[in-house]
């Protein structure tokens, strides 16, 4: 949490400037970037060129007009797998973080999973990374088991270490909780599940906005994440696969694009990434993705951080002061996000009032309900920062809840 | 705050305090469980109904919001004694008028006070689901999800 004081996050101060949302609506404070961020205009122009200059289908027109767009699809799996070290071969094109964890199921799951053995998860995990699991469960009789998590939201190594045992075959982790912001020590479980031969599925959703992901460094097998959250556009996502491991893995839907030879009798597939991206690709959303994420580097990833960590610093300090106020996921790992409940007023009523003071939060359980269970609350409202966040959001979030602690408590 | 005071008026908020009805019903011979899964609100509605089928007694438990426990409490104070069908009017009139179809001046003053709630899309539901589980009870439902 640290600020560093002597990266250049003045620069990042001016961000805001590059969304249209807060030219039309200068004194909005939108604070759900954890559920899904705004798009800077550099994205939006980005999608607009690709589709007005340079589109055409990709890896079929022999004319110019189709290898433009074929390049600028190739070039942006590039820019992903230079964003998180992987190799260009490793990063397969979804729709979402959540088909992403869909595809691995399905493939690398169904292959490699038999009754009996073990998929571990945590109990910070997101419904994108439990449900998938459990389909898998009812259809190959898999065991589900759980990390426990701390009162306080953390992950210990001890908790994990508990549960492992021989029969653990996957660990499905998150790299930061989407409800609580808090960051389990995945670097270190990763490791202890390489010793193990234990595979790992990392889910990087919100771990991407706020940390530089290294996968190589990660020693990880599998790497999802959402381009909407990352500031690109929504129908894009991102599997990172080792590529031993995609190279084994069967296909996950059939199509064109990812076929080599077809006859009636025999189909016989192209190389990962090709083999796991049937029918036409979001090409316009790869585009715009590659840049949202040069639009990031621009600023200096780390100035990023460091800028919205002062932030976090600053909001949670104000948060803390309110009475009656009570923030969950206090693990020192945390970051980004901040879940509370005022005394009194229910997660629903706080969002609903707060939206008239023009401040966007999430209320409800964050589709993490068997978390919400843990922490024993039906909800909790969410205000998560980004990029264009400032005090002064951080100020009429402080205002609006007295506001409703004043409706409410008169 | 004006907006919001149209919303929250002060009838909502004191029976959101202190709701009415609110426990079991051990006479009850009717039961719904009420579940919105987009915001987690819960509720039980245990209903006594005589031999032609009126309200002689009813009672919930669960937690929500305010809208929906003000939206429950009042609605128990409301059906109580009311005869099958009139409880069926009362439902439907609430549900146009809280989904901005009209027919506010039909309800009595006391539900009145959620004519606020057309106004606000995303908390129709907190406002209907006592409403939907007790009609469920009604009708030998167990189970009724508000999505």
């Amino acid at each position: 949490m640290g600020a560093v004081t002597s990266m250049n996050t003045a620069k990042v101060a001016n961000a805001r400037k590059d969304f249209a949302l807060f030219d039309a609506q200068p004194e909005l404070a939108f604070l759900d970037t954890a559920a899904s961020a705004q798009k800077p205009k550099q994205v939006l122009a980005a999608i607009e060129d690709c589709y007005a200059q340079h589109y055409a289908n990709i890896h079929r027109g022999v004319y110019k007009l189709s290898q433009e767009a074929t390049m600028a699809y190739e070039g942006a799996r590039k820019t992903v797998a230079e964003f998180i070290n992987a190799d260009e071969r490793e990063i397969i094109f979804t729709r979402n973080a959540t088909e992403s964890i869909n595809l691995v199921a399905s493939t690398w799951g169904r292959q490699n999973l038999k009754a009996g053995d073990v998929v571990l998860l945590s109990e910070l995990e997101h419904h994108a990374n439990i449900v998938p699991w459990h389909m898998l469960r009812d259809e190959l009789g898999i065991e589900l088991r759980i990390i426990p998590m701390t009162d306080e939201g953390g992950i210990t190594l001890d908790a994990f270490k508990s549960v492992l045992d021989d029969k653990v075959k996957l660990l499905a982790i998150t790299h930061m909780s989407n409800a609580l912001g808090t960051c389990p020590p995945v670097a270190e479980m990763v490791k202890l599940c390489k010793a193990k031969g234990i595979t790992t599925l990392v889910d990087g959703c919100q771990a991407v906005i706020h940390n530089i992901v290294d996968v190589k460094a990660l020693g990880c097998d599998f790497f999802v994440f959402s381009g909407h959250k990352l500031y690109g556009p929504t129908g894009i996502g991102v599997l990172f696969g080792r590529y031993d491991l995609l190279e084994a893995m069967p296909p996950y839907q059939g199509g064109g694009d990812m076929i080599r030879t077809v006859t009636f009798d025999k189909v016989t597939y192209v190389p990962a990434p090709g083999k796991f991206e049937a029918g036409t690709p979001h090409i316009a959303g790869a585009v715009g993705l590659a840049a949202a994420i040069d639009y990031l580097n621009s600023y200096g990833r780390e100035n990023i951080f460091a800028y919205e960590d002062e932030l976090y610093a600053y909001a949670t300090e104000q948060l803390q002061s309110i009475e009656g106020l009570t923030l969950y996921g206090t693990d020192v790992s945390r970051k980004a996000v901040l879940s509370f409940a005022v005394d009194g007023i229910h997660p629903h009523d706080m969002g609903t009032i707060l939206d008239q003071y023009g401040v966007c939060v999430r209320a409800g359980h964050h589709c993490a309900q068997p978390l919400m269970k843990r922490l024993g609350v039906p909800a909790t409202t969410r205000a998560s920062v980004g990029i264009y966040n400032n005090k002064a959001d951080v100020d009429r979030l402080v205002k609006a809840i007295n506001k409703a602690k004043e409706l409410f408590h008169g | 705050m004006d907006n919001l005071r149209e919303l929250y008026q002060e009838m909502i908020l004191e029976h959101a305090r202190k709701p009415r009805n609110f426990g079991v019903l051990p006479a009850a011979n009717h039961h719904a469980h009420g579940h919105n899964p987009l915001c987690g609100d819960e509720i039980t509605v245990h209903a006594q109904l005589d031999a032609a089928g009126n309200v002689a007694d009813v009672k919930f438990e669960g937690q929500g919001c305010a809208i929906s426990t003000a939206a429950a409490s009042l609605m128990t104070d409301m059906v109580k004694g009311k005869p099958a069908a009139e409880v069926e009017t009362l439902f439907q009139n609430f549900h146009n008028a809280v989904t901005g179809k009209g027919g506010e001046e039909k309800l009595p003053t006391k539900l009145k006070v959620f004519a606020g709630v057309k106004d606000y899309p995303m908390r129709v539901k907190c406002a209907t689901l006592a409403w939907h589980t007790l009609h469920a009870a009604m009708h030998n439902e167990a189970e009724v999800s508000t999505e």
